[in-house]
Order: structure tokens, then sequence, then C-alpha cells
């Protein structure tokens, strides 16, 4: 059943592939416009490169800066939803914190950070703590006032709530929040490779634009879009497992 | 013997209104004994349930349970709201060990197993590993029941545990409720806007008739315990359900 559901976007997907290959063929300028065929086989000649060093090197910014991020926004929504006080100081600076445009200051985290990991992390951390937060921050509110005076009249304190009732609310919203997080991660890491680094797939991507290399290009992009989509479908998975509820209120 | 429950001058204001709610309120339920209380929406009635409940502290006066002042109990009476509040993420099971959970003191093993045998009191045998959404909802307030059991209290507050129910589920639902009170000598303090619903389960009807609630008037039921539905249409009952319709007329109207 599940098969027949993907399929129209499947056919979608084949049709407009086929639209590209042929276009691309038309053009016949790889430098501008690669053709699919040809970004799988420049995927395939880079392979070491590619699975070797450059995949690895944007897994870790991904996956450090993923943490970090789910550490901060966990941190920040539990404590905003525990004090109001916290709320009003943090939520204003949280949003605000999205108005900046991260990939115009991303060049100053380098100067800032170097070349190395850190300064990616960083991109990857702004760009994803917000969501995370917001999200949880929600899934903790979302908790019904009536549940919360039932438990209380069983004698249940502030940290029995949040066990009990606030933390199983909250995490169909939190799988959400990594959700979004994931991809939204790499293209952070991404955009910090772009922008200045030795390694990673960003950076792998910018080095073939300089050699007007149009497949070579898009076989990194293709393995970024690749790792994000398997990414959350294993977390969907993950989902499918621990949240049995999600939708009952 | 002391009364299962006590009000002794209980008065209660809501911080967003300029007078009490509740004022200097008086009242003493004998232990093992069913009242309802009646009263128009709005009025209060269920004011009255979240002070006992704790989840409201009186202004003045005092609230006895079993002649202690509810201030030093725990899980002292059984609080069971109109909707059942099943948590979702939990099995049918859990919930009802969930009044356990909280109160500790024993293994996961013991809980399930007392849950266990609250679910089957209720005729839900087999029912624990189930999620709540594959109850209907006669079985979800019956599970909500057994759920409410499991503080252990001696008081039971109920209430309208019915009122979102289809009739005739809510007609077997009531005279389910009036078996496991005679099985089990609880005393049970039974909040419903339907007054044929008071009459069928309860020894006496307390009326708030006024807002504030500075007393509530007191109706026994004319008819022994147990009931059949046919006893709500005896001349005495009919009589008394004229007069509590009569009084909840005139104060919608006022």
């Amino acid at each position: 059943m599940k098969r027949t559901a993907n399929l129209p976007a499947l056919l979608l997907l084949a049709g407009l592939l086929v639209l590209w290959q042929a276009g691309a063929m038309g053009m016949n300028a790889a430098y501008l416009l690669p053709s699919p065929v040809q970004i799988l086989q420049r995927l395939w000649d880079l392979r070491v490169p590619l699975f070797t060093v450059h995949l690895p090197a944007t897994l870790s910014v991904t996956g450090i800066g993923l943490v970090l991020s789910v550490g901060l926004g966990l941190l920040l929504a539990v404590s905003m939803d525990a004090s109001g006080l916290v709320r009003r100081a943090v939520y204003p600076l949280v949003v605000a914190s999205q108005t900046i445009p991260t990939t115009a200051i991303a060049p100053l985290f380098v100067l800032w950070f170097g070349y190395g990991i850190w300064s990616k992390v960083l991109v990857t951390v702004l760009i994803t703590f917000f969501p995370i937060t917001i999200t949880v921050y929600d899934g903790l509110q979302a908790a019904r006032v009536e549940m919360g005076e039932l438990l209380r009249t069983f004698g249940a304190g502030r940290w029995t709530l949040f066990c009990k009732l606030k933390v199983p609310c909250a995490l169909p919203y939190f799988f959400s929040a990594v959700k979004m997080a994931i991809p939204m991660s790499i293209i952070g890491a991404a955009i910090g490779e772009w922008l200045g680094a030795q390694c990673g797939l960003g950076y792998f991507s910018r080095r073939m634009m300089t050699q007007l290399d149009g497949a070579g290009v898009f076989a990194p992009i293709v393995l970024l879009a690749a790792t994000a989509m398997i990414a959350v479908a294993l977390l969907s998975a993950l989902e499918r497992r621990v949240v049995k509820w999600r939708g009952e209120r | 013997m002391s009364a299962a429950l006590e009000f002794q001058a209980v008065s209660y204001q809501y911080p967003a209104e300029a007078f009490n709610l509740i004022d200097r309120l008086s009242f003493s339920i004998a232990p093992g004994s069913f009242h309802c209380i009646i009263g128009a929406s709005g009025c209060g009635k269920s004011t009255i349930f979240r002070l006992i409940n704790g989840l409201l502290v009186p202004n003045a006066g005092e609230i006895q349970v079993g002649g202690t002042p509810i201030g030093g109990l725990r899980q002292y009476c059984g609080y069971m709201p109109q909707q059942d509040l099943l948590f979702p993420w939990r099995t049918v099971g859990q919930n009802v060990a969930l009044p356990l959970e909280v109160r500790g003191g024993l293994s996961r093993k013991e809980r399930l197993y007392q849950a266990e045998a609250a679910l089957d009191s209720v005729g839900l045998a087999g029912y624990q590993d189930k999620r709540p959404d594959e109850l209907s909802g006669g079985m979800r307030q019956r599970a909500a029941f057994a759920r409410t059991m499991q503080t252990g209290a001696d008081l039971l507050l109920l209430d309208e545990p019915f009122s979102a129910l289809d009739f005739l589920t809510r007609l077997s639902m009531q005279e389910w409720l009036l078996d496991q009170w005679q099985r089990l000598g609880k005393t049970i303090l039974f909040i419903t806007h339907d007054v044929e619903e008071a009459l069928f389960l309860s020894q006496s009807v307390l009326v708030a008739a006024e807002v504030p609630i500075r007393r509530l008037e007191e109706f026994p039921v004319p008819a022994p315990m147990p009931r059949s539905r046919s006893c709500l249409v005896q001349p005495g009952m009919t009589a008394l359900r004229e007069t509590l319709i009569g009084l909840l007329r005139k104060q919608a109207a006022s």
C-alpha cells in the first residue's frame, strides 16, 4: 500500500529527470547544465575523495552541530517552559537571532574561528537551534492543563508533572524539530564550507566550480541531499517505533 | 465516627472576581453515602470539588476529610473529571496504574498487577495492553473510574463523568456506578446538571441554589437502595423532580 502511495511522486520525479536529461543533452554545455547521467558518472569518478574525505568532514560538522543544537534547544525550551521570567527574557532574543542573515555573517565566523571545523559548526548551530527551541517549547506547552491537574490530585509535584506529562507531550514535537533540523544543519554545514574550508562537500563543490566542472559541482550536492534524506528516513523509522499516539489528544 | 467530608465556614474568591463565590459554606457528608450536587452551570459546583481535591485553596475556613484537615493529607480523594483524560501515550493498564506510580513505593510489576485487578473489577479484564483510543466512550470512563479507585481514597469526587456519553451508554453507566458503590462502600460526591441522574443515583441531592454558594440545600431521595429505573416514576420521586427543576429554573432566571 505504501508503494502505491509513493508512486505518483516517483513517476513525477522520473519525468522531471527525463526532461532534465533531454534539456541538458540538447544544450550540450556540461559546465552550465550537466545532465543527470553525467552527474552520476562524476559521482562515480570522484567516489574516493568524496566518500573518504569530504563526506566524513561534512557529516562530522553536521553531527556536532546537531548535537549542540539539540542540547541548546532543549535547555532553552525547558527553561522557558519552567520559568515565565526566562521565557520573557529569552524568547524575543531567540526570535531576533533568526533575523540575522547567517550566510552574510558566516565569513566573520571563518575569520574568528579559522578554516577548521568550529566556524562551520557555529553556522549549523545558529541555523538549527531555533526550530528545535521553538518547536520543543510548543510541545511542552501543549500538555493539557486538565491532565496536569489530574496528576496534581494524585499528589504529583513539578518534577513528576514534567516527566510523566510534559516530556511525553513534547516527544512528537521533538521528532518533528529534529527532522526539520537535519536538512537545515546539512545546508548550514555546506554554506560554512563553501565560504571557507579545507575539506567537506560544500568546499568540494566550490572547488569544482572554479574548474568549470558542472557535473563536479552537482555531484557533492546530490550526495548532500541523499544524506539528508537517509537521515530523515532513519529518524522517521525511530519515531514510528517510539511515538504511536501522534494525532490523538 | 467522623464525617467523610466536612466544610467548616469555607470561603473562596477567584482572584479575578470581586466577591466570594463560595461564602462561609458549611456541610458534612457521612461515610459511605452517595450524594449528588446539582446547580445551574457556572454556579460554583466544580469549585467545591477543586477546593476538596486541593487544586484551589480556601481563603478562609477549613476542609476536613475523615476528621483531618486536608493540608496534611495525600491521595485522600479520588477525583474523576468530565473527560476521561486517559494519557494517549500510555496503555490502559499504565493509565490505571498512574496514581500508584505517582505515590511510589511499589514495583512496576506490582503496579501493573494491581491495575489489571482494577480493570477486571470494572469489566475491562484483558484490556490492560490496549491503547485508550481502542476503547469506546463507556469503556474509557470505566477505565478512568478504575484509575480513580487506584488512589485508594475512600472519598470519590465525580464531576459530570457521564455527560459526554450517549444516552443509552449513560444509563448503563449509572446502573454500573450504583453497583460499584454498593460493592465498594466508598463515599461518593457526584456533580451533575441532570436532575434524573441525580435522583436515580443519590441518597440525597444537594442543591447549590444561590450564587454565592452559602449553603447546600439537602433533599433526601425517597427510594430505597438497590434501585431500578422504575423508581423514577413513583409519586414521591416525580414530586421531588418537579421541586428540584423548579429550584434550578428559579436560579437560572435570577
